[in-house]
């Protein structure tokens, strides 16, 4: 299917409960905070916790019209990589993409093929160091986010953290925005290699 | 106030907050909960000075919201699907009694089977009920539809209930920018009145009382008068909104490229943003095509669809619900507008993205390309179409 | 293709109606959902059952010894059986 083009696509895989949906806003918050026009959205239908769930945000230099689905994201974020084992979070990436991860292996131990780039994180470490936990679960959105920051530079780490505290005006704003800062500075990344 | 980046239905919600609404009363049902939700947040808070009339029922919603309109209060509901079905008959009740209520319909299917996914079988269903019905393409449109909607409404040479409609989940829980003017403002562009029907204890009268057959079409076709009146209040109203809030989404209509097209797509609501898109794809390819997007569905654009679709070879018409039996009304409507042209264009209507059904501008365009192939052979096309 | 409505399962019903008979697993494998699973340390449990009857997704049943048998395919890992052991023989173990 034919792009638009100048829309930048994200893909969040999670699970219900781990913030995917809340991510995705919170970056298009980030995007438009930088002057950019934005969308966030949920895959539409029922929530359920623990259960695979995807999320959306566009980001353009322009009012964005699209209303349908996306089908090839410029990047994908996985905020479970347990969810490898039975959905397929490189569906439909573009070429040269970013597959960013949440888990605390190296980006060339993910077996992920060399024509899309590698970003890895381990959020679920720096969530459980903030004790940022929501009914038991850490909360790794906001974690993920200085990844997604650091690795394709759609937004700025600072524009992530002023987004937080504004949403947030409180201790949790601040513990966040740590998360935000810790996966920023120890993301690591492996580029695409061209072919 | 500022911009926000807010969802459809937060968006309505706090369309009724700076509307200054005075009576809420909702019940809540999927996709348009949210809306409830904030707004009992809003009154909760005491931000929004307002009643907020917990029901067991849309049918008893409507109710609260004819007797609070009846009062002369500023009255809002927000519903969907069943809940709009539910409310049916004091549809009629409210636009009967000329009641300037508004409305936020929250498209979504109707069963059986079960759908919590958008079409407008929901609010196309009550299009003769006398509601003014407006159709959304973005969340701002959302806001800003609800402000017009009650000077439209409030207008005493309109005094009808004004239905603004969205669709589930496409708007309802996708986030967009939305600039929020302040409440002042908004409240100088659409003041509250006090209207001169307000059921008053020390001048006491009936209101919707039993009338002889002669009165009955007397007041039916002051309905419709009205509901023609509105044309030019619309106008009105989006003209002033443009010149005070530097926004504009099109009066009854909104256009593309309409300016040199010689094919036309015909659509409504998010079906009507990517047409848009598939408008570029087209000139791209080096088809002139441009796009109507109907905004106002009653009353129907009827004029200004014939004025911008008179020099056209074709017309591709996409409708989000099906009239069984017939096949899209829209289409159906959209015909019967260019049925005075001389030599009208061939009208090819689809029916597409039912129950949710994800449509692609990309689509939209196969079809207009299928249009541009055979118009000259085939005139008039109606198809319910399996994407 | 379009996916099930269900007809297949009951052929004689309405041909062109949805519908859904009460067959296992009608939803998926439900027990992807878990974060952790709830595992029965039968020294001390005591069979009195009471696992099964609030599980929400009948997903345990009985060995022939009559200690309760866990349908990792199905349990959301709710933890409701945890809680309500009243000899806390189940407990929740994170999953990887």
């Amino acid at each position: 299917m034919k792009k638009v083009p100048g829309i930048i696509e994200i893909r969040f895989h999670g699970r219900g409960g781990q913030g995917a949906v809340t991510a995705a806003q919170l970056l298009a918050k980030a995007a438009f905070l930088e002057g950019k026009w934005s969308q966030a959205f949920p895959f539409f239908g029922a929530e359920r916790r623990g259960a695979p769930v995807t999320a959306y945000t566009r980001i353009s230099n322009k009012p964005i019209l699209l209303r349908s689905q996306v089908y090839q994201p410029d990047h994908v974020v996985v905020l479970d990589p347990s969810l490898f084992a039975y959905v397929n979070p490189l569906s439909g990436l573009n070429e040269g993409g970013f597959v960013i991860v949440n888990t605390s292996k190296d980006p060339k131990d993910l077996n992920i093929p060399p024509n899309f780039a590698v970003a890895t994180v381990d959020a679920t470490s720096i969530a459980l160091d903030l004790k940022l936990l929501l009914a038991g679960i850490p909360i790794v959105n906001t974690a993920m986010l200085g990844a997604i920051a650091k690795a394709t530079n759609l937004v700025s780490v600072d524009s992530v953290e002023k987004v937080i505290l504004k949403t947030w005006p409180d201790k949790r704003g601040e513990i966040n925005a740590r998360a935000v800062r810790l996966a920023y500075e120890s993301t690591r990344i492996r580029p695409a290699i061209k072919s | 106030m500022s911009t926000e980046i807010l969802n459809g239905n937060h968006t309505a919600a706090y369309a009724a907050f700076l509307c200054d609404v005075d009576v809420v009363a909702a019940y809540p049902i999927t996709p348009q909960t949210p809306v409830v939700e904030l707004i009992a947040e809003f009154v909760e808070s005491g931000r929004l000075k307002a009643r907020f009339i917990r029901v067991e029922s849309e049918h008893s919603a409507m109710s609260v919201c004819v007797g609070a309109a009846f009062a002369g209060a500023r009255t809002f509901t927000a519903t969907a699907s069943q809940g709009l079905a539910l409310m049916h008959e004091v549809l009629h009740w409210a636009a009967g009694a000329r009641l300037p209520i508004v409305m936020c319909n929250v498209n979504r299917a109707l069963g059986s089977p079960w759908s919590i996914w958008a079409d407008y079988s929901d609010s196309a269903a009550q299009r003769d009920t006398g509601w003014l019905q407006v159709y959304c393409k973005d969340n701002q449109e959302i806001l800003d539809s609800v402000i017009q909607g009650y000077r439209i409404s409030e207008d005493s040479r309109v005094l009808l209930p004004v239905m603004v409609c969205y669709e589930g989940f496409i708007l309802s829980h996708t986030y967009m920018p939305v600039h929020l003017p302040p409440r002042e403002e908004i409240l100088d562009y659409a003041p509250k009145k006090k209207p001169s029907w307000a059921l008053n204890f020390d001048a006491p009268y009936t209101h919707g009382n039993l009338v002889l057959p002669v009165h009955f079409q007397h007041l039916r076709r002051q309905m419709h008068e009205a509901m023609q009146m509105a044309r030019k209040v619309i106008v009105e109203a989006v003209d002033e909104f443009r010149k005070r809030f530097g926004r504009f989404h099109g009066a009854l209509v909104e256009t593309y490229q309409m300016e040199d097209a010689e094919h036309a797509i015909v659509s409504i609501g998010s079906l009507g943003a990517e047409s848009f898109l598939a408008v570029d794809l087209l000139r791209e390819e080096g088809l002139r095509v441009g796009a109507v997007r109907v905004r106002f569905y009653r009353p129907f654009p009827s004029e200004e669809l014939r004025q911008l679709l008179k020099e056209v070879h074709s017309v591709t018409v996409f409708d989000r619900f099906a009239s069984y039996g017939k096949g899209g009304m829209l289409s159906v409507e959209v015909r019967d507008a260019l049925f005075e042209l001389k030599d009208p264009p061939a009208v090819h209507g689809y029916v597409v993205g039912l129950g949710g059904v994800d449509v692609p501008y990309t689509v939209l365009a196969d079809f207009v390309r299928r249009t541009v192939k055979d118009y000259a052979k085939v005139k008039r096309r109606e198809e319910v179409i399996m994407l | 293709m379009l996916p099930s409505l269900g007809r297949e399962l009951a052929p004689e019903a309405i041909p062109h109606a949805a519908f859904s008979q009460p067959v296992k697993g009608v939803g998926g494998k439900t027990g992807l959902w878990r974060f952790q699973k709830p595992t029965v340390d039968r020294n001390k449990c005591i069979r009195c059952g009471l696992c099964w009857v609030f599980c929400p997704d009948i997903a345990i049943s009985f060995n022939e010894e009559g200690y309760p048998i866990i349908d990792y395919d199905y349990c959301k890992g709710c933890g409701i059986c945890a809680n309500e052991c009243p000899r806390n023989a189940i407990s929740m173990v994170r999953e990887e």
